[in-house]
Formats: C-alpha cells, structure tokens, sequence
C-alpha cells in the first residue's frame, strides 16, 4: 500500500520521513534499526588523512546534529576552561581532535587508541556545549536549522515546525540528546535510534533556547488567533494560517518575543462526531498544556504566581469576559452547553450496561459497542473540524491525497453521502453546520 | 513482521487477510473477524465506496473465482485493500474490535509517545477524518492528549480513514480504567524535575515494563480524574538556569487554565456525587 498511496506534500511530517528514509535509516522502527549502525562508525574508525578529525567525527553517523568547532575555539585556552579535569588522556585527546602528531613521548603509557578516542569525543562535546552558545556557534547552527538537518516536531498541530537539539542536563554521562520543539515548548525523542548513542550535555540546556532568543524570528509567538475572518472557516485558505502563510504581516507587540506565527491549533478528540465531554472520565485533562491565548494581553490576566487577576470566584465560567469565553471554546466543550441544546455532547453512561451513551437534544442514545455496531460514519464536515492542517487536504473530494486514477469514484459526493447518509441516522443527524462552523476554529 | 510482503505470492494456501496482516507495512491493522465482514449489514455503504466490490469482497474472502481476468485480478488487489481498511474501520469500534487492538496496543505495536516526559506510553491509531483519501493516519497519546505523526513513512502513508476519528477515545470510554496516568518519569528521582537526569537504562526498563504496566493503570470502578492534569511533568525551558521570559508566561497561563478546568471539574463533582 505504501508504495502506491501518495500522501499530501502538505503533511509535513511526511516529508520530514521521508527525508529521513532518503538519508539512509530513517525507518523509524525501533526494532529494525538498532545497534547495527551505532557501532558502524567508530569500527571505520581513524580518519582518512585528507579529512580533519572534526569533519571525520561530525560525518558519523548520528553526528548529524554536531556543527564543526573551529580550531582556533579549541586553541584557545580560555575556552576549555575547567574543562581538562573532566577528560582522562586531555592531552592525547587534544592531539587527536586538532590533528596534531603526537609528540614522541614515551607513548606505552597509553593505553588503547579507542580510549584515546572516547576521551576526544568527549572533549569535542564538551567544547561544542560552549562553542555553540557563541555567535558564530549559533550562526552555525542557524545554518543546519534553516536546512532542516535537526528533524521537525512529531506533533501534528506543530505542522513540521524545525526543531533544535537540546540536553537535560549539562553534565556529561547522564542523558541522551532530545530535541527541542519552539512551537509546543517540549521536548521529544530523536525519530532514529541512531541518536541514541549521543550525549545531551554535548548540547546543554541552555543552547536551544538562547538560539530562540536570538534569532526570535524563527521563534513562534505565545499567542495564537484561529484563522477565522472572512467566509467559512471551512475552506481551505481559512486553514492556511497556521501555517503562517497569511499575507498580513505578523507582529508580536512585545519586542524580546517570538516574531513568528504559532501553530495553535490543540486537538479535539471527538467520538462518532460528538466532542467528548470534559464531565467523562476519559474527557481531555490536557488541552491546556498545548493551549494559547488569543492575544497577548491575555497572558497578563494570570498573575506571577499563577492566578488569574480580577476573578473573584474562579469556580465560575460564566462570569468570565466575553472574548475569554471564545477563546476557550475548543477547550471546554461545555462552554456553549447551556445556551443552545442543539450542542453535541458525548458523555459516558452511568446506568451500566455495555455500551457508552450518547445524548443529544435530550435524548438518548446509546451505542452498543458490540457487534454489529453501525460503522463510523463519515461526514462532509468532519475533516474541516478535526484538522487545522486541512490546508491542502480538499474537503472536497475533487483533489484527493490518493492518486485516485486507481480507484473508480461515483461521480459525486452527492451520491457517496446517500450511501452513508443511511448510516448515520442511526447515530443522530448531523444537523449541526452551524456547531461546525462555530468550533472548527482551523 | 518478518515474513512480510516477500512471501505473498508464493503462499497462496494462506488467506488473503492473514497475508495483508503480515505484509510489511500493516502491522497497525488487527484481523477482522470472518464473521463481522460475511454480515452485510456491517458493510452497509462500502459498495458506494470500492470499485469492483463484489469481486474485492470475494478477494478478501478468499472466494474469488480463479478464472478472473487478469487485468482485473491486477487492480483488484488495491480495492481489496480499500475495502478491508474501510471495514477495519467500522470493525475497531466494535466490542470484539476494540478487546483486539487492545491486545496490539498493549504490546505497543502502534509505536510509543515521542514527547519525553510521557516516558514511552504507547500510542493508539487515529485518522484525522473518516472519509477515505483524505488524511494520513495519526497517533494518539493517551498521556498528553496529543497527535503524533508516525516515524516511518511506510505508516506515514496508511489512509486514517482505515482507523477513524473514534477508536482511540471509544477504547478509553469503554476502559476508563486503561486511561494513563499524566505523571512523567515517576521514578526519576535523580537530578529533580527539570535538570531531570532520565537515565537510559531506567528508560529501557520501563519500555519493557509498559505492557503490564498499561493495564495495571488507572484506578478501577472509583477513578476520578478531576485533578489528574496535576500530576502532570513538563518542560520549562532555561538559559543558563534562568526561566525565559515569554515561556515562563505562558506556561503560567497555561497552568492558571487547566487549575480552572480542575476546579470546575471538581465543582461538579460535588454536586453530582455519581
Ligand atoms: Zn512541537
Ligand atoms: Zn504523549
């Protein structure tokens, strides 16, 4: 299947694989790439001459994320600084990484070439965590984030936002290297195995948010508007803000900020249709961790310490501004439940019995979960609602991501929805455009 | 896994699903009950939706006559696939359905959460939509609450619809007890919360811990998951151990609106006691 299907070249995260399937590993598959190649490098070992040994090492597999120390960083004293009590054969490894003949010292005292090696390796990483803290150490670094050397988020809704390598700790020996997404402010795993053997503290902590604060173009903006001026949010050039290709250009009022538009779309888990309520049990508990206000002044409604300024009783939604209110209505599937019992809502049974129960418009109905159970019925609008990243994706079946020369189509989706029209009654109409174009804040 | 595409036509005594199963590629797909597909009621509409039904539902069945033509037999194989997606779709939000790719999920044959302090929770398949053609499947972690892109492009290309905007939060609704836990690395002691040492190997053993550990979650009939977004680790990004400043802002904001959520959600369990 994989072989036939195209995916949409707006699904950014597919390119991002695929450019990692094209450099050689990429699989992904924990389980089909391990070791093998983590070893590989260091068994072709010493550099062939023409090669520095710093262009040697950052060539190595799994080395992608290293940028090249200039010689003259390392030369200067000043610059290792304490370092020389933290790497055994200082010397020898100094040697090594600058491509200088060892002096003809009694060389029996050392040991092994590959413990030679290993404390270079640490050496360069430790200079590397302070080279890349320096302007040209940044600089380098801008260049291999521009060229996506470091991967995107894995996030959908970071919509292949670049992300940086970063460290947990600045201690060597402690943790592998993760990365560092500006956009949802976390931290993930490298895709590739590959990453496993490299030393976070190579990177440091600091490293991936000074380069957002230097070059905080590249930074997106705490605070995000959902697309939603004019025509239907619906429509696919509505949905191509996220993405930051609107043509108003973005400000963000506060200078030491992120200049950049935020992907700020948070993911609504729904079931057949229907938001699952925040009252289930299983109802979403951490929207907020992805969640931006709408406008900066926002931020400055919650005080340092954490609470909201001006809210007497916090226990009251209904009391909140009116703007407040819009803001969190993807959150809180509740915020509209009482002004119109047209809402959807999902909630799960509490009289017992098998199946969930579902409600809408004061009545029940429950869906068995056991077979036959009717299938999930598609609607036009669901797509729309559920992804921001619609942007190429046509709710339309005119342009479909699937080269559809193979597949044999009805000639219109008019006659596709009576098939699944019949389906879905049985779950409740979807008598909800207006709902749809309300939360489909894309 | 092993076995994969290589075999397909030389085996001919196995069956065509079993086939697709272990074809390179498909191992987010859990078998399909013979059952469930013979019932034509579960298949209602599908005719609608794959050229050549008839003939790709006797494929899929094994019941394809032998002298088909061969240029049909040829394109027959993809609407096979399209057909037995979109009935997988309607298959895993069934009660049998569900209890199958529970048992994949517990073996984390979907893959585990990126995001670092979800600690390796595997993650469930989703589809943005449930109109074919449209999306590319999706991953859902039950911990953050949040979308993954898959890491191989093999997966990256599986059609969403074969899996639906549904299952993963109908399998939480009908097993609130599987629900994750929010906290991070409960065991990293070392180094404190944010300068957080992970230790790989601690890491690994909980990777093989996680089976076990995913149906042990979740507090059984009495669960209350109020206040659960507390537990909750996350990233704060420093400079030199300082907070930046823009982050550290929004994070409050974000804190101030889950505290929100809780206290509203607390609210109202004071006053339906279930
Ligand atoms: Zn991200
Ligand atoms: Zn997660």
């Amino acid at each position: 299947m994989a072989s036939r299907q195209k995916v949409p070249a707006e699904d950014p995260q597919q390119a991002a694989a695929d450019e990692d399937a094209a450099s050689g590993n990429g699989e992904g598959d924990e389980i089909m790439e391990e070791a093998e190649e983590q070893e590989d490098g260091y068994t072709s070992s010493t550099p062939t001459s023409t090669l520095t040994w710093i262009s040697w090492f950052c060539s190595l597999p799994g080395h992608e994320y290293f940028c090249e120390v200039t010689e003259d960083f390392i030369e200067d004293d000043f610059n290792l600084t304490g370092l020389n009590t933290m790497v055994p054969f200082w010397k020898e490894a100094m040697e090594m990484v600058l491509d200088v003949e060892p002096e003809d010292e009694d060389t029996s005292k050392i040991p092994d070439v590959s413990i030679i090696e290993s404390s270079a390796e640490m050496l360069y990483g430790l200079v590397h965590q302070r080279y890349i803290l320096t302007r040209v150490g940044l600089q380098a670094m801008a260049e291999k984030y521009e060229g996506g050397v470091f991967g995107t988020c894995p996030r959908v809704y970071c919509v292949g936002c670049n992300v940086v390598p970063c460290g947990r700790v600045d201690i060597p020996g402690n943790d592998t290297v993760k990365l560092f997404c500006p956009n949802c402010n976390d931290i993930f795993v490298p895709p590739s195995s590959r990453f496993q053997g490299v030393d976070g503290a190579f990177f440091g902590t600091t490293f991936a948010h000074l380069f957002f604060q230097t070059y905080r173009e590249l930074s997106p903006a705490p605070f995000w508007k959902a697309p939603s001026a004019g025509g239907s949010p619906l429509s696919p050039r509505s949905v191509s803000g996220s993405n930051g290709s609107r043509t108003s250009p973005f400000v963000n009022p506060n200078p030491h900020g992120g200049q950049k538009r935020a992907a700020g779309y948070v993911y609504v888990p729904r079931i057949y249709g229907f938001k699952v309520s925040e009252r289930a049990k299983s109802g979403p508990r951490m929207q907020w961790l992805r969640l931006r206000p709408e406008s900066p002044e926002e931020l400055d409604m919650v005080d340092w310490r954490g609470r909201w300024i001006n809210e007497d009783d916090e226990y009251d939604d209904d009391d909140e501004p009116e703007d407040e209110d819009r803001q969190m209505e993807d959150f809180d599937p509740d915020a509209v439940d009482g002004e119109d019992d047209d809402d959807e809502e999902e909630e799960e049974e509490e009289e017992g019995g098998a199946g969930p129960t579902m409600r809408k418009m004061g009545k029940e109905v429950t869906a068995s979960t056991t077979a036959p159970s009717a299938p999930p019925s598609s609607s036009p609008l669901h797509s729309a609602r559920t992804s921001p990243t619609t942007s190429g994706a046509p709710h339309s079946q005119d342009e479909p991501f699937i080269d559809l020369s193979i597949y044999t189509f009805p000639s219109h989706r008019q006659a596709t929805d009576t098939g699944k029209v019949k389906v879905l009654r049985q779950w409740a109409p979807r008598g909800d455009w207006d709902n749809a174009v309300r939360t489909a804040q894309v | 896994m092993e076995e994969a595409s290589t075999g397909s036509d030389s085996d001919y005594s196995r069956s065509w699903i079993s086939w697709f199963l272990s074809s390179k590629g498909n191992e987010y797909f859990c078998e399909v009950d013979e059952d469930f597909i013979l019932d034509r009621f579960n298949l209602t509409g599908l005719n609608n939706e794959v050229a050549n039904y008839p003939q790709a539902l006797d494929l899929i069945t094994d019941s394809l006559d032998d002298d088909i033509q061969d240029e049909l037999r040829g394109s027959l194989d993809v609407q096979a696939r399209l057909l037995y997606g979109l009935i997988h779709a309607r298959w895993i939000v069934t009660a049998r359905g569900l209890t199958k790719m529970l048992d994949k999920y517990k073996r984390a044959d979907f893959g585990r959460c990126p995001r670092v302090l979800c600690s390796a929770q595997p993650l469930l398949p989703v589809g943005l939509t449930d109109i074919p053609y449209e999306k590319s499947v999706k991953l859902y972690c039950g911990r953050c609450e949040d979308l993954y892109s898959p890491k191989s492009s093999r997966h990256g290309s599986i059609d969403g619809a074969y899996f639906g905007t549904t299952f993963p939060h109908l399998l939480f609704l009908v097993y609130p007890t599987l629900i994750p836990s929010k906290d991070g690395e409960q065991a990293t002691a070392v180094g404190g919360k944010d300068g957080g040492a992970g230790g790989d190997a601690r890491t690994r053993r909980r990777l093989r811990d996680e089976p076990e550990a995913v149906a042990a979650e979740g507090g059984g009939e009495g669960i209350n998951t109020a206040s659960v977004a507390l537990k909750a680790e996350r990233y704060r990004p420093r400079i030199y151990g300082f907070q930046v400043n823009e982050i550290a802002k929004l994070q409050r904001w974000q804190e101030a609106v889950r505290d929100r959520q809780i206290a509203r959600l607390e609210a109202l369990e004071n006053k339906t006691p279930t």
